[in-house]
């Protein structure tokens, strides 16, 4: 019988949070972020944070939030643009940034979930990236060792998911999600739709319930879009 | 001299039947517009999808259909999502035919530099270090000078290098230029533009053949 991973709320989700924990948060831009989960970060008021996530979301929403109120120590990202506070923070010593290859970001939380401690890439070879790190040739090319990420809690957010844990994305709202899910001790999903055990197609899930401890419904994601851009309506 | 849109026009003449193409944010976004109708050529988006369409039409728009530039955007028919690490894969693993991305700076050894100017600007790499990284072609979009009215194309970059020995080409508003052995190798020039001008705004090595055709836009 499927195990049930349901959670009442985001409060609900969050139980066992606290300072100084590392934690992954999905997304790409606004696109696909745990908002309900960052939400009730803020609420309880956690510091000293180390934050995994692509970008650390604008000023007034997303991971924005948790930098006005100082709740971040550190961030490990790929492009942090589009952040005055963030790049405030960063440029006077307040926040710690460790700014990664966004494949081998993704890849070191693919790896964290995977059970897999490190692997060589190419990217960033003869960049301050590679500063510090083992370099080795393979077939006569330079490669540098990144080793894997996890963390304290994952937060994703996914369009549909059931009581087992199961989840589905929809379009480019996928983009870490998946990957994080993997790589969290306790990964808290929030999901538009929550639907029985047996009513996902399991053809069609993208994240196994096993990687998801906690899963809830949000009751109304804003899902700011951050660059409106469109052509003029046909009639 | 070229405007922004003819730099994408020039680049989009690159591209063949078949192939898959990353598009960098700013001019190289461009080059989808220019693509001629019927080739068959999908554009891959680092963030997850492979097909991307143009622009949604106003009130079409979707929060969850993003290119990597954060834009909202659509899928052509056969078009397929995925997540990062998947995306990367494709990138990385070299199933992608061309890359194009925009640069602060580049050498003639083919060094990049576009992600960083220290206690400046610190916004982040992205995808671009796994991009140049593994793309085995690689052209560079970008303005000949800067808004100084500095060179771009260097013997060696001054900025922290985003990859190294990795471009092949560079398409400017004055020129088309190959990176090979050292050198900058003028291939065409820009409309009205002319071969001393070129000479004055390239400030590494630059290797000119006897014959320099104008582009043909």
């Amino acid at each position: 019988m499927a195990i049930t991973k349901t959670v009442k709320d985001a409060q609900a989700a969050c139980e066992g949070i606290e300072s100084g924990m590392t934690l992954m948060l999905g997304g790409f831009g606004l696109c696909g972020i745990p908002e309900h989960a960052i939400a009730e970060l803020k609420r309880r008021g956690v510091k000293d944070l180390v934050c995994i996530s692509n970008n650390a979301g604008v000023d007034d929403f997303g991971l924005g939030l948790l930098l006005q109120g100082r709740q971040i120590r550190k961030m490990i990202s790929s492009y942090v643009g589009e952040n005055d506070e963030f790049e405030r923070q960063m440029l006077s010593g307040e926040l710690e940034v460790d700014l990664i290859p966004q494949g081998s970001l993704a890849e070191r939380c693919r790896a964290g979930g995977a059970g897999i401690p490190a692997f060589f890439t190419p990217a960033g070879f003869g960049t301050e990236v590679a500063e510090g790190k083992e370099v080795r040739e393979f077939d006569g090319k330079p490669h540098i060792l990144e080793t894997a990420l996890t963390a304290d809690f994952a937060f994703v957010k996914a369009w549909k998911g059931d009581t087992a844990g199961n989840l589905v994305y929809k379009a480019t709202a996928r983009n870490f999600n998946p990957m994080m899910a993997m790589a969290g001790r306790i990964t808290v999903a929030e999901v538009e739709e929550l639907v029985p055990a047996g009513e996902l197609d399991p053809n069609e899930i993208h994240t196994p319930g096993i990687f998801v401890q906690r899963i809830f419904q949000g009751d109304r994601f804003e899902k700011r879009i951050e660059q409106r851009t469109v052509r003029p309506a046909t009639a | 001299m070229l405007s922004k849109n003819d730099i994408a026009r020039r680049i989009a003449q690159e591209v063949q039947g078949g192939w898959y193409v990353n598009l960098g944010i700013g001019i190289p976004t461009l080059v989808a517009n220019y693509i001629p109708e019927g080739l068959e050529v999908e554009f891959q988006s680092e963030n997850g999808i492979l097909g991307m369409g143009p622009f949604p039409e106003e009130g079409t728009e979707d929060a969850d259909l993003i290119n990597a530039g954060k834009q909202t955007i659509t899928a052509m028919p056969g078009a397929v999502y995925f997540d990062s690490a998947t995306s990367f894969a494709m990138i990385r693993g070299r199933h992608v035919q061309l890359t194009v991305l925009g640069a602060m700076e580049v050498s003639s050894n083919g060094d990049i530099a576009n992600w960083k100017i220290p206690g400046l600007m610190v916004k982040g790499m992205g995808g671009a270090m796994d991009l140049v990284a593994s793309a085995e072609n690689i052209i560079v979009a970008m303005m000949h000078t800067n808004k100084r009215g500095e060179s771009k194309l260097l013997s060696a970059c001054t900025l922290p290098l985003t990859g190294v020995a990795c471009v092949r080409r560079v398409v400017t508003n004055l020129a088309v230029l190959d990176i090979r052995d050292g050198a900058f190798h003028l291939v065409e020039r820009a409309p009205g533009v002319s071969v001393e001008e070129i000479q004055t705004a390239t400030a590494g090595p630059l290797v000119v053949p006897d014959e320099v055709p104008e582009m043909r836009l």
